[in-house]
This record gives C-alpha cells, sequence and structure tokens, in this order.
C-alpha cells in the first residue's frame, strides 16, 4: 500500500469543519475563553447556509462587541450605545426585503437601550435581536450590569450586589416575551459542543423568522460568561456559569411561533426566589 | 403651467415638501410646537402616496437612531423636534457627523432652558451652530423666514445633506412652525428606485453583493492618529462648506449707516422696523444669514468697512450676536436686543433699540 500524502487526505468527503466565509480573517479581540467568538460564527454560519450573505444588515452594540463589523464579511452598522434596535428598526422598515439583526450585550440591551428594545420588541419589528449575556460590563471593566447576580461581585458592587438598593437581576428576556408582537423567544448557551449545535439551531430559527412573511420579533439570549472580569480560567468561568448563572436564567424556548412554553414565564418572589 | 398654491402651516409645509421631494423616511415624537409634522404625514400615509416610511418613536433618541439607520442604507431620511426634544437628539447628531451620513432635522425653537416655554424663542442657536453634541462637527443650519422657505428648505438641506454627507438641520421657531401662509407647492418627485440608491451611496449598507467589499457604517476608531485624520478630513469639509454654501440676504444695505442683522422670524420684525425707520428718515439696513452655518461672515466684515455699527435682534439673550461680532472683529460697535422666554418683540420696540444703538447708548 501506497503511504498516504496530505493531498491524499484533503478530500471533500473528509471535510468535518471549515471556517464559514462570512467570518473574515482578522485576529478577534477577545479574551481566550470568551463566548462572543463562537456566538460571532454561530451568526456568520447561519448567513451562509441561508445564502443571505447579500441580504443582511447587522448592527453593532457599544460594549465588548462593538467591533463586530471586523469579522463579519457584511454590511453593518455600528450604533450609539443601546439603540441598535431603533437603528434595526429603521433598516427593516426602509429596506423591507434584507435580513437585519443586532447584536447587544446585556447593559446594551438592558440597562441603556431598555425603551429601545422594549419597543422595538412591541412593535413586532421583523428583525433578530442576538442578546449576550454574561452579567457584567466587559469593555470598560467589569462593572455591575442589570442582569449581574444577586452577591455577585464586580467593581462597582465590590462587597456584591445588593439586591435591596441595586434591583435584582433582571429578565428583559422573559418580559419581552410577554408581548404579543414577539414570535420567538429562546435562551441558549454556547459552553459545551452540545449548546453550541442548540444555540446554532435558535439563531437559525431566529433568522428564518424573517423570511416567511409572517413577520413578528425573533429574540436570541446567549447566556455567556467573562473569565477576565470574573476572575476565572475559562474553565472555572464555564463551572460557575453552569452552577450559578442558569439557575438565575433557565436555558431553553421560552416562546416559539407566538406562544409561550408551557411553564417557561413565572412571577418572580422576593421572598422565595432570593 | 399654474403654479399650485396652498394655506399651510409651516410645520405642514415641512411635511409636504418632504413626501414631493421623494423623501424615504420620516421618523417623529410628538413636541409642542412641532407636532403638526408628525399628525401632517399620518394623515397624509405618505407610505400609499410614494412609498415613504413613517413612524412614531419611542423617543427623539429613538427618532433620531432610526434616522441613522435610514441614512445609513442612503435613504432620504428625516426627524423634527423642538427644543428640549432636541436636546435629546444631539447624541444621534454626534454619531450621524461621525458616520459622515446625509439627513435633514428640524427644530421648531421653543423657549428654554429646561422645560422652558412652549412660546417661540431662538436661544438654540449655539446648540445648533456650534456642534450640540459631544466631539468636532457641524451641521449644515438653514433658517427659514416664511412657510414657503419651510417647503423650500427640505429640497436645499436634503441636496446639500447628500453633497457633502453631512446632516441639515432647519432651525425655525414656534412661529414659522405655527404660522399659515400661502405656499407655492412643487410637483411631486419619485423617490429613487433601490438600484438608484446603490448607485448615489455606494457606501450604504444596501447588502454586501459579490462586486464589493462589505459596507460598514460607523463612527469609532481606537487608533487615534487615524481618528485625528479623519478630524481633519472633517475640518476640510467644513471649510469647503464655508467657502461655498453661505446664503444670505442683504436688505437696503447699499446706501446703509446702521444695518440689522437679525435670521427668521426676527428678520421678518427687522423688515417692518426697517421700514418705520427709513419714514423717518434713517439709513438702516438689514443682513438676513440664510445658513447660520456657513455664517456669512465675510459679507458682514465687508459691511463693517463702511456702515457704522450692527444691531443684531434675536429672541434670545444674544447669541448670534457673538459671530457678529468675529466677523466685524473691533471694527464697529455691535449690539444685540432681544426678547426672550417666549416674548416676541414689537418692530415699535425694535426701532427704539436701533434708536438708541445709534445714538450711542
Amino acid at each position: 500500500m501506497a503511504e498516504l500524502t496530505i493531498n491524499d487526505i484533503i478530500k471533500e468527503e473528509n471535510l468535518v469543519y471549515k471556517k464559514t466565509k462570512v467570518m473574515t480573517d482578522n485576529v478577534m479581540h477577545y479574551c481566550p475563553g470568551c463566548g462572543h467568538g463562537t456566538t460571532h460564527r454561530l451568526v456568520a454560519e447561519v448567513i451562509e447556509e441561508l445564502g443571505i450573505q447579500d441580504k443582511t444588515i447587522g448592527v453593532t452594540p457599544v460594549g465588548c462587541s462593538v467591533l463586530m463589523y471586523n469579522y463579519l464579511d457584511i454590511d453593518m452598522q455600528e450604533a450609539a450605545h443601546g439603540r441598535a434596535p431603533a437603528i434595526a428598526t429603521a433598516i427593516k422598515r426602509v429596506m423591507p426585503d434584507k435580513f437585519v439583526f443586532t447584536y447587544q450585550g446585556d447593559g446594551d440591551l438592558a440597562a441603556i437601550g431598555t425603551a429601545e428594545t422594549i419597543h422595538s420588541c412591541n412593535r413586532g419589528e421583523n428583525i433578530t435581536i442576538i442578546f449576550v449575556n454574561n452579567g457584567i460590563y466587559g469593555m470598560t471593566g467589569g462593572q455591575m450590569a442589570p442582569t449581574t447576580l444577586s452577591g455577585m461581585k464586580a467593581v462597582t458592587c465590590p462587597r456584591g450586589r445588593d439586591v435591596n438598593t441595586m434591583g435584582y437581576p433582571l429578565h428583559i428576556t422573559e418580559l419581552i416575551a410577554q408581548l404579543p408582537n414577539v414570535r420567538f423567544v429562546t435562551r441558549q448557551s454556547v459552553h459545551t459542543p452540545a449548546n453550541v449545535r442548540k444555540a446554532k439551531a435558535a439563531i437559525r430559527r431566529a433568522f428564518e423568522n424573517q423570511k416567511d412573511g409572517k413577520g413578528g420579533l425573533s429574540f436570541v439570549e446567549i447566556v455567556s460568561n467573562c473569565n477576565s472580569n470574573w476572575k476565572m480560567t475559562a474553565v472555572d468561568a464555564n463551572k460557575w456559569m453552569e452552577e450559578n448563572t442558569f439557575k438565575e436564567y433557565p436555558l431553553g424556548d421560552i416562546k416559539i411561533d407566538w406562544e409561550i412554553q408551557e411553564g417557561k414565564i413565572s412571577l418572580r418572589n422576593r421572598k422565595l426566589d432570593y | 403651467m399654474e403654479k399650485e398654491l396652498k394655506l399651510m402651516k409651516g410645520n405642514e409645509a415641512i411635511a409636504e415638501a418632504a413626501i414631493r421631494y421623494g423623501a424615504d423616511a420620516y421618523f417623529g415624537y410628538p413636541i409642542t410646537p412641532q407636532s403638526e409634522v408628525i399628525e401632517y404625514f399620518m394623515e397624509q400615509n405618505p407610505i400609499e402616496r410614494t412609498g415613504m416610511v413613517v413612524l412614531q418613536a419611542e423617543s427623539e433618541v429613538a427618532a433620531i437612531n432610526m434616522v441613522y439607520g435610514a441614512a445609513a442604507c442612503g435613504m432620504a431620511a428625516m426627524t423634527s423636534s423642538s427644543s428640549p426634544g432636541f436636546s435629546l437628539k444631539q447624541e444621534g447628531l454626534s454619531y450621524i457627523a461621525g458616520a459622515e451620513l446625509p439627513c435633514l432635522v428640524l427644530n421648531v425653537v421653543r423657549g428654554g432652558p429646561g422645560l422652558g416655554t412652549i412660546q417661540p424663542s431662538q436661544s438654540d442657536y449655539f446648540q445648533s451652530t456650534k456642534g450640540g453634541g459631544h466631539g468636532d462637527y457641524r451641521l449644515i443650519v438653514l433658517a427659514p423666514a416664511s412657510v414657503q422657505e419651510m417647503y423650500d428648505f427640505v429640497q436645499i438641506g436634503f441636496d446639500l445633506a447628500f453633497k457633502y454627507r453631512n446632516p441639515v438641520l432647519i432651525l425655525s421657531d414656534g412661529i414659522i412652525g405655527q404660522m399659515m401662509e400661502k405656499v407655492e407647492i412643487g410637483p411631486q418627485r419619485v423617490r429613487r428606485t433601490m438600484d438608484e440608491v446603490i448607485k448615489q451611496c455606494p457606501w450604504a449598507t444596501t447588502g454586501k453583493t459579490a462586486n464589493r467589499e462589505r459596507n460598514i457604517i460607523t463612527s469609532l476608531d481606537l487608533v487615534a492618529s487615524r481618528q485625528e485624520e479623519f478630524n481633519r478630513k472633517l475640518v476640510k469639509k467644513y471649510d469647503t462648506i464655508r467657502e461655498k454654501e453661505v446664503r444670505c440676504e442683504c436688505i437696503n444695505c447699499d446706501d446703509a449707516d446702521y444695518v440689522f442683522v437679525a435670521y427668521g422670524t426676527s428678520s421678518r420684525l427687522c423688515m417692518k422696523s426697517m421700514d418705520l425707520l427709513r419714514k423717518e428718515g434713517y439709513k438702516v439696513g438689514l443682513v438676513r444669514p440664510i445658513t447660520l452655518f456657513p455664517y456669512p461672515s465675510k459679507i458682514i466684515a465687508g459691511l463693517a468697512e463702511r456702515v457704522k455699527g450692527f444691531l443684531t435682534i434675536e429672541m434670545s439673550t444674544g447669541q448670534m450676536v457673538e459671530d457678529v461680532m468675529l466677523a466685524v472683529n473691533g471694527k464697529r460697535p455691535v449690539k444685540h436686543y432681544g426678547r426672550v422666554g417666549g416674548v416676541v418683540p414689537t418692530p415699535e420696540e425694535i426701532v427704539d433699540a436701533m434708536k438708541n444703538f445709534m445714538k450711542g447708548e
């Protein structure tokens, strides 16, 4: 038997993975272990698989993912802090045949941009919102976010988040799910291969909801980590996330095709739940 | 062809002009005294007339950011507000200027600061002409003095916005916005097709096709030297605008000993005061800046060579007067007279102010 050469191996039938052409070759600025890179890739793969690279306009936030436009090979707009859903609203309204998405962090979407988030969802803009929730302000150096867990430390709550003076972790995703014009709401993560596959299917569904003419807004929360500002190793951060964050923000579909899924939204009781 | 004439409010004229111009989108939020703009749009339902998008936003902040989104797609997009709401738009305007996007914005000024009053004022001059939001930038500022100019400046404004990829502001006030006058209406223009938009705005986010690189609309550059280079590029653009786009009306200035300098509503009042003074034998003229940025500094500097003094009339405590002083550069006396808080001066009190000024008081 002849010896195998590299050219015998590089064949279409042996291909198990390749980088999507919707991603550029630019080196990412994200910290090792951060979930943004994976989430970016999933968005890019979905765009490629749906064949909508020439029809997709993305809107980036202010926060760690502000430079997302360096990594995706599509037309993109950079928004002011929190305003991405307003911008996406206008893009979709003036070009209804395009696929429009925002990509936002928790500070951007659930603090400074709360009004833009709630009202774009309430109008049922036919757009996709990708919401990456890591419970902290990453880019500015680890300040408390609206989604920061009770008791969790951040540089603006160095003794831990006191829910009596700083408020409870904001469940913006469950709030949004209750708006009648919102079509699809789900909460996923990208910390294991199995979760990555589920998250990709959710993102795909959220984009597909823009093309069947039925309208409605699709909202995908990705619960993610911030090992740098949580001051943990990447592995420890993911473990901590499983043990703590998922308890506060359970994964799974919350609303599918305008139907809230059974048992997914319950009123939180201050005494019982915290 | 017979002219089409209509009796309209200034606020309605703006909206009708935008539809007839073939504008693509308007995003607004109610505030007195400019709510008729969005009400007229909604009543006209321009999506039926021309395909123009009209949307009531959740706030002035959202509205100006919607303008950002549409403008970044190469669309002719606009918004309107009045002073307190216009302050909220400053964030968006700074980003629009930083991303070099074309758009048209209208401020129907009311008295401030704060909630102030709903009565007319001209106290937003500094905010309008010196930047307004953060960072080094300028708006092109047009100051209409009639309902007809409210109508006409929509086309001029959009054309300038696209020519320079810069936001253009129509700086009006509660009187021009609310009063009704006869307006000559232009023909309905057809909105650009998507192909025409792409041809006119190759930089726009219209979808990355295989024949070009991706388009990115942003005002961010983390490399200081590149950001400085960009700031210098903006300065160059503003200098070109200063060179080429000054609009100004000089009335009775040829034989004038003294001149009023006034824009918008104040210039209308000065017209009457000038007539009254001329009947008494005083040689008084009027300089009416139509563009407030770029400011007609050279025209005023030229007049400073031979007239005896300049009196600015503004419904503010004295804002534009600083630009007149800069242009006159100490050669002649420059003074300000104004009423504020929503009070409009009478032509007679302006006559008295000029007489006092001429006496050197």
